[in-house]
């Protein structure tokens, strides 16, 4: 084996030596990496019992209620087999619609309501122009991509 | 096969002439490229159907995002053939290459945050995708303070580029991490299996921009190496015949 050689070798085995520690690692720590849970894994019970995690998915239509007189919102955040009700109290994000995706981070609370201190809005990789979607709507009543007028009145300014 | 080419790659003298024979052929075109870019995704290009002209700060984020990988994996490889032909003008590429490829990494972060705002809601989430770009910036400023901090160059080169070497695992990581794990962050919108998620008018302006970005990164890294070679190089006699006094 020349010096080059030798060389390449422990560059290549630095590589694969430091790719397979990442991806140890990465596995065992897979509950942390993960961002949030959604309700399929609520209903299975492997979120984490009376602490704070951040439950994902989609809001589902018309579950959407805000009692009159203050910032209290109430949703469904669904993952199309098992559904999480939600109540939080205060400004929702610009992004934040119905059947549009969500990730609220709070506590569950022992009725099985999901009580959010936090909800911020998570947007899809779709870009399409507005008349595109209207149109895409009327064809095939593509729900996602109906513009849908905001589900709130105010402006996501707050977090 | 004739490896010349590669070889006289090796010559400080040469690379020196051949940097500053092309940058001129990389930077126009990159003005070119931007300004094109700018122009379509800012005016021409339509708003969005969700996020209205919110979204047009894509036409800086992504191309920012896709460049600070585009040069960590040019500095790691620089750094791994330096370390492997021990090839000096290598070490130079890897140095040249972190500066900018911090300036990318920084940029992505900051209007991805400016985005996250008001679209997400929030500046900053420890999201897996957030969180592998921040560690590259952290890896980027590492391998520039590790070669600030040794005085010997070579021990600084060698040090650097094992460094830069095993940062690499940190790309697909951050590429793959909205895949890999419940994000935040969405999916990729154009470098995926499907076609892209965007209409041509929305898309070509991004394309434009990624390939004067690119252009960009060419034309920057050239001047940088023909500074970094100079540094390197003082001592010797062929400078006196380049640089004029």
């Amino acid at each position: 084996m020349t010096p080059r050689r030798r060389r390449l070798a422990l560059v290549l085995g630095i590589v694969a030596g430091v790719s397979i520690a990442g991806a140890l690692a990465l596995s065992a720590f897979r509950q942390n990496v993960t961002f949030f849970f959604d309700p399929s894994e609520v209903a299975a019970g492997m979120v984490p019992a009376g602490e704070r995690f951040r439950l994902g998915g989609m809001v589902t239509k018309g579950s959407l209620q805000r009692p009159p007189g203050s910032l209290e919102v109430h949703f469904v955040v669904t993952d199309f087999s098992h559904d999480v009700p939600v109540s939080y109290t205060g400004v929702l994000p610009d992004l934040f619609r119905e059947g549009a995706g969500v990730v609220a981070h709070g506590r569950l609370r022992a009725d099985g309501t999901f009580v959010a201190d936090e909800v911020l809005a998570k947007h899809d990789e779709k870009y399409m122009p507005p008349e595109v979607a209207r149109s895409l709507k009327r064809r095939h009543g593509d729900s996602r991509a109906e513009p849908t007028a905001p589900a709130t009145a105010s402006s996501g300014s707050g977090g | 096969m004739d490896w010349t080419w590669f070889h006289r790659l090796a010559s400080p003298p040469h690379v020196y002439a051949l940097a500053v024979r092309l940058t001129p052929w990389f930077a126009w075109p990159a003005a070119l490229c931007i300004a094109a870019g700018l122009w379509s995704g800012l005016v021409l290009a339509p708003p969005d159907y969700q996020q209205g002209d919110g979204f047009r700060i894509l036409y800086v984020h992504a191309p920012s995002a896709w460049m600070s990988l585009m040069v960590y994996v040019t500095m790691a490889t620089a750094a791994a053939v330096g370390l492997i032909w021990r090839m000096k003008v290598a070490h130079a590429v890897a140095a040249s290459c972190a500066p900018i490829g911090a300036s990318f990494t920084f940029a992505a972060l900051v209007t991805g945050a400016l985005w996250g705002q008001p679209m997400w809601g929030t500046y900053w989430q420890w999201d897996p995708r957030l969180t592998s770009e921040l560690v590259l910036l952290f890896l980027y400023l590492g391998y520039m303070g590790l070669r600030a901090g040794i005085e010997d160059p070579q021990r600084a080169d060698r040090a650097s580029a094992v460094l830069a070497v095993v940062g690499v695992v940190n790309v697909p990581i951050i590429h793959y991490s909205v895949t890999w794990w419940n994000s935040l962050h969405q999916a990729p919108s154009v470098m995926r299996l499907a076609k892209p998620a965007m209409p041509f008018a929305m898309l070509a302006p991004l394309l434009l921009m990624l390939l004067g970005f690119t252009l960009l990164f060419a034309a920057l890294l050239l001047t940088r190496l023909r500074a970094e070679v100079l540094a390197r190089e003082r001592a010797a006699s062929w400078i006196r015949e380049v640089v004029s006094v």
